[in-house]
């Protein structure tokens, strides 16, 4: 009797767990292992403190994690679609990004992610990691760091320091000032 | 004195946008298909419509009828997928035409230094003098990234 000699086994694809989300009404995708934390808007009401830079509409609220402030970038105004009112936050995984969306559509896994073709040539090649074809449709997967670039970062944090300036200067101010009260 | 200078007989694929008629060296195209769903995602190339799902590989739809005949399709009968060069590596990419394509053999006379950067030569058929399109002037792509780029592989996802 021969043993048996052993199935030849094809290579399992490898898959990647990603969660589909809803912007105004497109679909995206952005892998799970880059979310940290997903949470309602209304929980994020008490921590989340007011910031405004006129080049950076996207951004109005920050939150403080730490040492490092976390700035809450809506999704919508990001991409340039029709505001719609977010439910959800993802705090993405590191990053400085936690981002306003309208809900999730599902969890599912994708096996292939093809690259974004060349003719996509302007900021959608920050926007994106590339495409992923699920269910017969085509699903842009995005890069968790492509939200704030660098430079934007960079904005955001100096507006935050010069506010943070300019409140110590009022306290001192503020100090500083004698007593003008008419005490009888 | 004019020079003509006129190249061997090639193969060229005609096609339609509209009432005028280019031609695409028949080396880059791909294959005609039907129109199928344009999937749409947020993007700043404007020249790109969306993608289309074709043989599993994701094709930018690029209407080019704007640059060539100074306005989009409104209706479209099928998709040339050609073969767009960057650099080393070659992506295929979908053109929007208005009617029946057509394979013919032609000898091509090369641009002269007025022809737009678009024509990559001309023909003469059947009473017409026909633009040959240079795809790489005509549709978009990272110019500079172009040049340096090595061959991408698709991606498999990581788990």
């Amino acid at each position: 009797m021969r043993p048996l000699s052993p199935t030849p086994k094809t290579p399992a694809a490898r898959s990647e767990q990603i969660i589909l989300f809803r912007v105004s009404g497109q679909i995206f995708a952005v892998s799970s292992a880059s979310v940290q934390e997903v949470r309602g808007v209304d929980s994020l009401s008490g921590a989340a403190k007011e910031i405004s830079h006129p080049g950076l509409r996207k951004v109005k609220h920050f939150v403080r994690r730490g040492e490092n402030s976390v700035y809450v970038v809506n999704a919508a105004m990001h991409f340039g679609l029709p505001p719609a009112p977010p439910a959800l936050v993802f705090v993405l995984r590191r990053t400085r990004t936690a981002l306003l969306i309208d809900g999730i559509e599902k969890m599912t896994s994708m096996t292939r992610l093809q690259a974004l073709p060349l003719a996509f040539c302007h900021e959608e090649r920050d926007w994106y990691r590339g495409l992923t074809a699920l269910d017969q449709t085509v699903v842009p997967v995005v890069k968790p760091d492509g939200f704030l670039t660098p430079e934007e970062l960079f904005l955001l944090d100096a507006s935050l320091s010069q506010e943070a300036e300019a409140k110590r200067e009022a306290e001192r101010n503020a100090q500083d000032e004698p007593d003008t009260s008419i005490t009888q | 004195m004019t020079l003509i200078t006129e190249t061997e007989p090639q193969s060229f694929v005609l096609l339609r946008l509209g009432d005028r008629r280019f031609a695409v060296s028949a080396n880059q195209i791909a294959e005609l298909v039907a129109p199928s769903r344009i999937f749409r995602f947020p993007h700043h190339t404007s020249e790109v419509e969306g993608v289309i799902l074709r043989r599993g590989r994701i094709v930018p739809v690029c209407d080019v009828a704007e640059k060539l005949i100074g306005k989009g399709l409104k209706s479209r009968r099928f998709y040339l997928i050609a073969q767009r060069r960057y650099g080393a590596q070659t992506e295929w990419v979908a053109l929007p035409v208005t009617g029946d394509c057509e394979l013919i053999n032609a000898e091509m006379t090369l641009p002269s230094d007025t022809d737009a950067p678009h024509v990559s030569g001309w023909l003469s058929h059947a009473g017409d003098v026909i633009e040959v399109l240079n795809l790489a002037a005509l549709t978009p792509g990272p110019g500079e990234i172009a040049l340096t780029a090595a061959p991408l592989p698709p991606q498999e996802a990581r788990p």
